[in-house]
């Protein structure tokens, strides 16, 4: 079973019927119990990472978070919740966040070229590594992304995509381990985004060594 | 590179997709998460419906329809008309739509921006605006005042000063519909266009006018749209998605090429 984690940031429906579309049930929740138990957990979210960060606290969740990164289960970070893996973001004048991968979290710089924040639309996403969620994606498929902040993860190791805006090349796709998060919505992404969601959800969490 | 988004816009009246000029003369087209589909699957990048009786006949959205349309297509669409609340707002979401669109409500009660900004995200609200020409420079510093309700109504708000206002209260997107080019297929409206895009920091996207390809292209390149609303060009059937792409890219214009 799919765990959907429901931390009150944004809409978790659009997550849910991806899997939907792909014949998987998902349960969104934030019962810590079911969080640990489950085969995968997606860590969606959109919105503010501040707020976030004490619905997080307040639901007790950063414990079981952390364990089942650790225990090896499949976890897949979206948006905002690829945000919230980092140690901390300049959002709100500074906010720290899970840690679980070393890095941070910035703002695109308006008015470079004309960019308006946030990204809102289709941008290509340029693959780095070779990783099980990749497959049978293209490089440079386009994804839809909604945002103002991009994570910078302090280990270039952990990049496995990348996609330019404002000026920036940021890390669209990062992964550690069994721990794989998207900047850009998979499960608002057409048919490659579905792709990648079953990909996710055939994983076993392991990435063989390559440099 | 990000790409221009087009989006497909769905005027829904009793759960069929209608279109007409200027809300009049409106005429059945199909079943709306049919034609959903298939604008999906013929490579929108977004889509919009607007349930043009909603706020006239004070009654919501239809979330059955909202319902179906996230079950089958996995791209982001908005939804507007007659949205006035958080509640309103908050049936749409959970349905699965990504936006809401404000129009009416928002000139009645700005602070349903705000209000939904804070509870949602701003990426969610998007403001919708129906600014008219007018000669009145003195009132009207920007050449167009906002109108509501469906054009019928005019608020003396000034449209630049009023979406300003918007970005400021947390809007995430705004929707420049034309009501001197809406339906009649002749283009864009370029000069407002540019004028609200260079004069805010978020997305702007096109709306009212489409008749021909080359119309979106001079919106994005003159008008510096970030994304633009086609409806009658395409429920015509005399141009596809595809056909409007590959022309945009003809001109270098970045789109979406592969879905």
């Amino acid at each position: 079973m799919i765990a959907i984690i429901d931390y009150g940031a944004g809409n978790l429906t659009s997550v849910r019927l991806g899997f939907e579309r792909l014949g998987i049930i998902a349960l969104i929740t934030s019962d810590r119990f079911a969080i640990l138990d489950a085969e995968r957990v997606v860590f969606p979210g959109v919105g503010a990472i501040g707020s976030a960060m004490k619905r997080i606290m307040g639901l007790q969740l950063i414990e079981p978070l952390r364990d089942v990164v650790a225990r090896g289960t499949p976890f897949l970070g979206i948006c905002l919740g690829t945000q919230i893996i980092f140690e901390r973001s300049d959002e709100d004048g500074g906010i720290e966040g899970l840690g679980l991968l070393p890095g941070a979290v910035k703002l695109f710089r308006r008015g470079e070229g004309g960019a308006k924040i946030p990204q809102i639309g289709w941008n290509d996403v340029k693959l780095k590594r070779e990783h099980p969620v990749f497959k049978g994606i293209k490089d440079g498929s386009e994804f839809y992304f909604v945002h103002s902040y991009y994570p910078v993860p302090a280990d270039k190791q952990h990049v496995l995509a990348e996609t330019e805006y404002a000026g920036e090349k940021f890390a669209s796709v990062i992964g550690k381990d069994n721990l794989v998060a998207t900047q850009f919505h998979p499960e608002r992404s057409g048919k490659v985004g579905l792709k990648l969601l079953e990909n996710f959800c055939r994983w076993d969490g392991k990435v063989q060594a390559t440099c | 590179m990000l790409t221009k988004r087009i989006i497909p816009c769905l005027d829904i009246r009793d759960r069929k997709v209608t279109k007409g000029v200027r809300f009049r003369d409106n005429v059945v087209l199909g079943d709306p998460v049919e034609m959903a589909i298939r604008y999906y699957e013929d490579g929108c990048d977004e889509l919009v419906f607007y349930d043009i009786t909603a706020s006239a006949e004070h009654r919501s959205i239809d979330i059955d329809m909202v319902r179906e349309t996230a079950r089958s297509v996995s791209i982001p669409f908005a939804v507007g008309g007659g949205i006035s609340s958080i509640e309103d707002m908050s049936r749409v979401l959970l349905a699965g739509a990504e936006k809401i669109s404000v129009n009416t409500f928002a000139v009645e009660n700005p602070q349903l921006i705000a209000e939904g900004a804070r509870e949602f995200g701003s990426q969610c609200i998007v403001l919708g605006i129906d600014p008219v020409r007018t000669e009145d420079s003195l009132k009207f510093p920007s050449g167009y005042e906002i109108t509501v309700r469906g054009f019928r109504q005019r608020t003396g708000l000034d449209a630049l000063e009023w979406v300003k206002r918007a970005e400021g209260l947390g809007c995430g997107e705004i929707v420049v519909n034309s009501v001197d080019t809406d339906g009649a297929r002749e283009g864009y409206e370029i000069q407002l266009t540019r004028m609200i895009s260079k004069n805010v920091g978020i997305p702007v996207v096109a709306s009212g006018g489409a008749g021909k390809p080359v119309d979106l292209v001079k919106v994005f390149v003159e008008g510096y749209a970030d994304a633009a609303i086609i409806a009658g060009i395409l429920h015509a059937g005399k141009y596809g998605i595809p056909e409007i792409k590959s022309e945009l890219a003809r001109f270098g214009i970045p789109v979406r090429l592969n879905w």
